[in-house]
């Protein structure tokens, strides 16, 4: 027996399981409900409503990736220092909120924005009137920040820790400044880690609907909300099978844009 | 100057830190609070333990997630390494297409995932429950197994596999003991990985389960009805739970350095 026929099993599960998932999504997005074929599903997505929907989550994908990015690069970059790398439990501290379940993360940030939670407790001991957060588009943007930060700072640490020190040190010794050489060398050589930290953060939270619904409390209807409603309430498959299909080609096409951003591109999937 | 630098990085950590755990640090603390309350201390108790070990849905949902990640780890784990060797001796662009193949559940976002595999399942007739959350479990899983086993095989020495054959092994026998024990590492690092990915989905468990619930999806249709602190005593076992797991990951990964 050849060795190659061990792929045999993980090919058929994959054609199983991933393959034919994906034609059937296909398939019901160019569908009306007789099973005709139509584009009028497809055409739908690009109506006001869902533009408005669309450039709200992405709004908030944007904001978020963007607050990840700049809490998370001083992050990593600290930890890969010659200050902090030799506490390993720092960083296993920082890394561990990614390994606890989702909702977990999501509930817990509810738990303290809550009405009756810990900060408005300490809002109206201090005699100001109850904040109502839960709801707001902030409650929303915190929640997605609080889920994905560690998504972030992995990446770019890996990027960082794989650099090559003597580079640096070069930089030094031909009289850069530390600003220049922060500019002109760590920053570029990171930016493979960077762009997976993107792509880690702002994929779920473009097409999340756990957080919006529980810390927008369903004031801010977003594209992963629109998608589950439309399997989940109205029903209508074809509908939402060509929403999911406009999302998925929205992202492999800003995936593919990010690639191209990437110079060293081939290191990118060696930090995960 | 240097020492403000380093206090000055060390400050920021901890802020970040704050960050991360002022809200996990609260639901621990109000998970042993005598009321009700979830902001106000009312005394110390096992309350609310008590109660999550009385509640019917929730020590159900918990057999249900342990189930399905232990079967969804152990059979990705089969698939990912017998898949991992078997692309490593396949001709190059049949490997090309399966490791394209492979990246496709990674980089498909959830939510479609959780859709198409629906779609699929009540199309076939499959009453979504259980049965179909591991069906849907090993397929995200599977991957990431086959990413941590093909490194190993591509850092093994090719002339190994080739000796035990020209020793009189038989091919079974060669891959059992001369490539398994090699890429092992690699192999549990996988299969921590998808235990990992498996309690934490939640997504994609949404859409593939009708009745059999688990803690994601119990803890999604309880927080709809608002925070409570039942959830809290849950939240704190499995936090507990995590951080044990994630100690043993990462005294074997130094353990690995060493080696």
């Amino acid at each position: 027996m050849k060795r190659s026929f061990f792929s045999g099993p993980y090919a058929l599960w994959m054609i199983m399981f991933t393959i034919f998932p994906i034609v059937f999504v296909a398939l019901y997005a160019f569908q009306d409900n007789t099973g005709a074929f139509t584009i009028d599903n497809i055409a739908r997505c690009f109506e006001g409503t869902y533009m408005k929907v669309l450039w709200r989550s992405v709004k908030l994908a944007l904001e978020c990736t963007a607050l990840c990015v700049l809490l998370g690069y001083p992050c990593a970059y600290f930890l890969a220092s010659k200050d902090f790398s030799k506490y390993k439990t720092l960083f296993v501290l920082i890394l561990l909120p990614m390994w606890m379940n989702f909702l977990l993360r999501t509930y817990a940030s509810m738990s303290l924005l809550e009405r009756n939670g810990i900060i408005n407790a300490i809002v109206t001991g201090l005699g100001f009137e109850r904040w109502n957060m839960i709801g707001t588009e902030g409650a929303v943007l915190y929640g997605m920040v609080y889920n994905y930060l560690p998504f972030m700072v992995l990446p770019i640490h890996t990027s960082l820790k794989k650099m090559d020190q003597r580079v640096i040190e070069a930089a030094q010794d031909l009289g850069a400044n530390p600003a220049r050489v922060f500019l002109k060398v760590t920053l570029p050589l990171s930016m493979s880690g960077v762009i997976s930290g993107i792509t880690m953060v702002f994929m779920p939270s473009v097409t999340t609907f756990a957080i919006s619904k529980l810390l927008g409390s369903g004031n801010f209807m977003l594209m992963g909300d629109v998608i589950e409603n439309q399997y989940m309430v109205a029903n209508d498959w074809s509908f939402g099978s060509s929403l999911s299909l406009f999302m998925t080609v929205l992202i492999l096409i800003s995936i593919g844009l990010l690639n191209r951003l990437d110079a060293n591109k081939s290191e990118r999937s060696d930090n995960w | 100057m240097k020492k403000f630098f380093k206090g000055l990085k060390g400050s920021y950590l901890a802020l970040i830190l704050l960050f991360l755990y002022s809200p996990i640090a609260i639901m621990i603390a109000f998970s042993f609070n005598a009321g009700k309350s979830r902001a106000k201390w009312e005394g110390f108790s096992f309350k609310w333990y008590a109660e999550l070990f009385k509640n019917e849905a929730i020590m159900d949902a918990l057999r249900v997630t342990l189930t399905v990640a232990v079967i969804a780890t152990v059979v990705s784990v089969i698939l990912g390494t017998l898949g991992a060797i078997g692309i490593h001796a396949c001709r190059k662009g049949w490997a090309t297409a399966l490791i394209n193949l492979s990246y496709l559940p990674m980089t498909m976002p959830d939510i479609v995932t959780g859709v198409s595999l629906m779609m699929m399942f009540v199309f076939i007739k499959l009453d979504r429950g259980m049965f179909t959350m591991i069906l849907a479990h090993i397929t995200f899983d599977t991957p990431y197994v086959l990413f941590s086993v093909l490194p190993k095989l591509k850092q093994m020495d090719p002339n190994t596999y080739e000796a035990a054959l020209d020793l009189g092994c038989r091919p079974m026998k060669a891959i059992t003991k001369v490539i398994i024990p090699e890429i092992s590492p690699g192999i549990v690092t996988g299969g921590l990985l998808a235990l990992t990915m498996s309690l934490d989905d939640f997504v994609i468990s949404y859409f593939t389960t009708d009745k059999a619930q688990n803690l994601s999806t119990l803890i999604y249709s309880a927080a709809k009805r608002g925070v409570k602190p039942d959830m809290y005593a849950l939240s704190t076992i499995m936090f507990v739970t995590v951080l044990a797991l994630l100690i043993v990951i990462n005294k074997r990964s130094t353990l690995e350095n060493i080696s």
